[in-house]
């Protein structure tokens, strides 16, 4: 079974990956990519108690990441990965050999060099070259917070 | 903002804030209840808003839903102060509740909150 949904999400994983997208998609495993989380077991705890028990989670840092998407890819689960940022996303798109082909733009708030493109999308203009270099490779890239509403291509991105 | 143990609801959307209203119009005390809405929020901006609203006053935290950004934030703060404490399925009855009874303290105030929370839900036919 394919990867469900690639998504970058600066929440992480929470109440829309898990109910929003998890709950219709069947998820029954979450990667999260995350070196931060990766090496901070407390947190990784945290996300273990408030996910529901038919779920699954793994936390891994890139490189992990890299090693095991087509472990992923094949897995019968359905599986659900997260980043946080658009920079590790795109790591896993260009190192991962096709397996992504389609990334979810779930969550990336206002920061600093940031432009509104959506209510949950803010994109610095390194991110937005990075999203349009990895869209010239074939990927496929959509901004939709939840399932439930229109998903909105790339390049109709206000920024 | 009276002195003493306060009130820190978190929640998606409009909720916080919602509550923290319905339940002052029952209770008519004002300055107990704090809301915070995790709207336009990552992480980090997230617990800064929850450090704000705590502003090192011995806290309840009251979260509305377990696999939320809210709770996730909110037990990430968790570690940082020890004068915090975390409840999750915040409801009405129990921030009411709560508004009466918080002269008794953190964790009575925790034990209160679940069991009147609990014992609020009733399903009827």
């Amino acid at each position: 079974m394919t990867l469900s949904l690639c998504r970058i999400d600066d929440r992480l994983i929470h109440g829309q990956v898990v109910i929003g997208w998890g709950t219709p998609l069947g998820a029954q495993l979450i990667v999260l990519v995350d070196d931060a989380v990766r090496a901070n077991q407390w947190e990784q705890e945290i996300y273990r108690m408030a996910l529901p028990h038919d779920v699954a989670v793994e936390f891994v840092n890139r490189d992990e990441a890299l090693a095991r998407l087509r472990e992923w890819d094949a897995d019968p689960r359905r599986v659900m990965l997260v980043t946080g940022d658009v920079e590790t996303m795109a790591a896993l798109v260009t190192g991962g050999e096709g397996v992504i082909r389609r990334v979810n733009l779930g969550g990336i708030h206002a920061g600093p060099g940031r432009h509104p493109c959506l209510r949950y999308v803010y994109l610095s203009d390194d991110e937005t070259s990075t999203l349009r270099r990895l869209e010239a490779t074939g990927a496929v890239i959509t901004a939709q917070d939840v399932p439930t509403t229109t998903p909105v291509p790339l390049h109709r991105l206000r920024g | 903002m009276i002195d003493g143990l306060q009130g820190v609801v978190i929640g998606h959307g409009g909720l916080a804030a919602a509550l923290v209203t319905a339940a002052e119009e029952i209770t008519g005390v004002h300055g107990v209840l704090v809301g915070i809405s995790n709207r336009g929020c990552d992480r980090g901006r997230l617990e800064e808003r929850i450090r704000e609203a705590i502003g090192g006053r011995p806290s309840v935290l009251f979260v509305d839903l377990q696999s939320g950004s809210c709770f996730f934030a909110a037990m990430s703060s968790l570690k940082a102060m020890p004068d915090l404490r975390v409840v999750t399925g915040v409801n009405l009855p129990m921030l009411v509740d709560f508004v009466f009874h918080r002269a008794a303290g953190l964790e009575a105030a925790v034990t209160r909150a679940r069991e009147v929370g609990e014992k609020a839900i009733e399903g009827t036919r």
